[in-house]
């Protein structure tokens, strides 16, 4: 009993003497819940990272850990992180929430920022991306492109970011094709090739020709090109390998000038823990080059689409929206408000299924 | 139960996909722990496979000479294996996670060059005449190579334990190292075929991922299969029949749960009746085959299990509820253990000298 607390206290006090000495240095930690070379997600924290350290050169030091799987053992490796002496440590994906939490109410000196979640402390912050944007441009790209009326939808977990994706690609492919159906395949992963390759196969068998997916591999891609006959987009990450065809288009989340900036902040001493959320205004989202595959009236259209949302005049949630019951969600006219977008757990009016708990 | 859009001969034929990659892991496996070694690196072994055959397939432009370098580089990974456990006597469980965890950085390090490149198309065996057999052609007879050499594999090694002299010798040496080196058996060198083996099948059932299943290079694209492949071992009792009927039941549910989700297809009350209904008569009959004493009292209570689900059949007959897609995706995992849990109720059970270090003067 006693060692284990000689031990604690030792492996504490040698965390503290690394902060003290980090004082020159800033330590910017980063928790990943993929493969670095996923060429997807967490590929481009990854590049997010590579350009805080291009930016700040010597003055700031980079650690981060890959593959970290979001629960009890995210914890402990968020831990060492802080133990380690690191300054500001993001970790990048939704389920390590409570673990961040956690540690976060353990390390007060420490700055945390938690990607995609809602949960905040002083020293916690959240940021994410208003991908949804990216959705309605693959929406209505989709709903003009597919001859099956079939588009199939690998989603991951059943959280808000992704229910929220999947309705604004359905509305947006409903209003210029109203015969579109939606099939939803739930991996309940985030990064599994060959699982997702399989989620791609089954869509594709079942009739669709659009893929759509919330998961972080390029597997899909790879499927739908065996396949043939099939468009995908590119998700988190442009995914250009597979250009012009299948993927035709893809959503890119460009972390890098946010990853910068809330470093500065920390070395500056003015960070403060804040709810970020920005979309393609500010250019945290992008829509990656639409190919040659697609029409140019279709590509003119989705750029209008994209350059509307992009100065605030369009929100894609804009009524009148039923909710799947037929309820009224939105009115003529009215826009969702963000309370109600980050807790979304319904589907909208039209598509099939039930969300899983 | 209507099955909406979905095709029994593509499901089947995506099965026999789906399952070849943890056979083949799975069966080396077993070679290997019927030798009386526990080697816990296939999932180190797989993902090193899948980068040797993919660069070596890419590089060549042919998926055979990617294979047989997949079968290479898993084998070179598990002659590490095999001289830290046999020669070095190091623990074996450690050495394996030891050998995952350097197969990942290994294989990720191997792989910077080759993310999003596309590799040669693997072709299909077109069997003239079996393959033009309706349904059963598509489902059995138009595969890759692949599939029918872990179909191959399958009974060659299940005929080889059984009723061969080298089998004979591979489980004496699992069973009693200590046994088989007083008869005059080299027990390290037989151990070190058996790893070299495992090494070869992982990297086999590796490369079928980057190759033909996905087909791309990603990092850690393998995602945990090694790890089912060791399971299966075990839940199969290491026979290497039920290796297979495990490796199509986990293949097939998680194909046709995610067939089930994209077509949303209803599940049908009157399904739990059935099995009420069938599953006391099948363990009744397996019973009377095993020539069993039945009592009185044990038919009497499987007729009330099964008229009651016979009932509760009839009543619910057309009541559908959606599938719950939580249940859906635990399913494979669920099932594969439930069934071969069950079908190791007999007294089969692991071999005597799993995991134990040998050394010849003990």
């Amino acid at each position: 009993m006693k060692l284990t607390h000689l031990l604690t206290s030792a492996a504490l006090a040698l965390g503290l003497a690394t902060t003290a000495m980090a004082q020159d240095t800033t330590k910017v930690g980063f928790i990943y819940v993929g493969p670095i070379g996923d060429g997807g997600w967490t590929y481009e924290h990854d590049k997010g990272r590579l350009a805080v350290e291009e930016h700040f050169g010597d003055q700031v030091e980079t650690v981060y850990q890959e593959s970290v799987p979001e629960g009890a053992d995210a914890e402990r490796a968020i831990t060492q992180m802080a133990l380690q002496g690191a300054d500001l440590i993001f970790t990048t994906s939704f389920g390590f929430m409570e673990p961040t939490v956690a540690v976060a109410e353990k390390f007060p000196n420490v700055k945390f920022e938690h990607a995609t979640g809602y949960k905040t402390l002083p020293n916690l912050s959240t940021y994410s991306a208003r991908f949804y944007e990216g959705r309605a441009v693959q929406g209505h790209i989709a709903g003009k492109m597919t001859k099956s009326n079939i588009v199939g939808y690998i989603a991951s977990f059943p959280i808000p970011e992704v229910i929220r994706g999947i309705n604004a690609a359905y509305l947006h492919a409903k209003k210029v094709n109203p015969d579109i159906e939606f099939k939803i395949i739930w991996a309940y992963t985030w990064f599994d090739p060959a699982k997702e390759a399989d989620a791609a196969t089954a869509l594709i068998e079942q009739g669709a020709d659009v893929i759509l997916q919330h998961t972080d591999s390029t597997a899909p891609q790879a499927a739908a090109e065996k396949a043939g006959g099939v468009i995908t987009f590119g998700q988190a990450s442009d995914m250009a390998e597979y250009k012009p065809l299948p993927r035709v288009s893809s959503i890119i989340d460009n972390w890098s000038p946010y990853y910068i900036a809330r470093t500065q902040a920390v070395i500056d001493g003015t960070w403060e823990s804040q709810q970020v959320w920005q979309g393609i205004d500010k250019g945290m989202v992008e829509i990656g080059e639409i190919t040659d595959a697609v029409p140019a009236d279709v590509r003119d259209e989705a750029l209008a689409l994209k350059q509307a949302m992009a100065d605030g005049t369009y929100h894609p949630f804009t009524g009148p929206i039923n909710r799947q019951d037929g309820s009224a969600w939105l009115t003529e006219g009215e826009v969702a408000d963000d309370g109600t977008l980050l807790g979304m757990d319904f589907y909208v009016e039209g598509i099939s299924g039930q969300i899983p708990n | 139960m209507d099955m909406g859009s979905i095709s029994p001969e593509l499901l089947l034929a995506s099965l026999m996909v789906a399952a070849t990659p943890i056979l083949l892991a799975a069966l080396g496996e077993l070679v290997v722990e019927r030798a009386g070694v526990l080697n816990l690196g296939v999932e180190g072994m797989m993902i090193t496979g899948a980068i040797c055959g993919f660069a070596v397939a890419v590089n060549s432009g042919s998926p055979a000479f990617g294979f047989v370098a997949a079968a290479a580089g898993g084998a070179l990974l598990a002659l590490l294996f095999a001289l830290l456990t046999q020669f070095a006597l190091a623990n074996q469980v450690a050495s394996g996670l030891a050998l995952t965890l350097f197969g990942l950085g290994l294989s990720s390090l191997l792989g910077q060059g080759y993310v999003g490149i596309k590799p040669p198309p693997v072709a299909k065996l077109d069997i003239p005449l079996l393959g033009d057999i309706p349904f059963l052609g598509r489902v059995l007879f138009s595969h890759d190579l692949m599939v029918y050499l872990g179909l191959a594999l399958v009974g060659l090694i299940w005929s080889m334990l059984k009723y061969s002299r080298a089998g004979l010798i591979l489980r004496a040496v699992g069973e009693n190292h200590d046994a088989a080196h007083a008869l005059g058996y080299k027990v390290v060198r037989i151990r070190v075929a058996a790893i070299l083996f495992g090494g070869a099948c992982a990297g086999l059932g590796g490369a079928y991922i980057s190759l033909i299943r996905v087909p791309q290079w990603t990092e850690g694209m393998t995602a945990g299969a090694g790890w089912i492949a060791l399971a299966l071992v075990v839940f199969a009792s290491w026979k290497a029949g039920r290796v297979l009927l495990g490796a199509w039941l986990f293949g097939g549910v998680t194909v046709l749960q995610l067939n089930l989700q994209a077509a949303s297809v209803q599940f049908p009350l009157s399904t739990f009746g059935w099995m009420f209904f069938g599953a006391p008569l099948i363990y009744l009959i397996h019973l009377k085959l095993q020539r069993s004493r039945i009592s009185w009292r044990a038919i009497a209570f499987v007729t009330a299990i099964s008229a009651t689900g016979l009932g509760y059949a009839l009543v619910m007959r057309g009541a559908f509820t959606p599938f719950k897609v939580e249940y859906l995706s635990m399913s494979p995992y669920l099932i594969t253990i439930l069934v071969l849990v069950i079908m190791a109720g007999d007294k089969s059970r692991a071999p005597a000298s799993l995991g134990r270090i040998f050394h010849a003067s003990q």
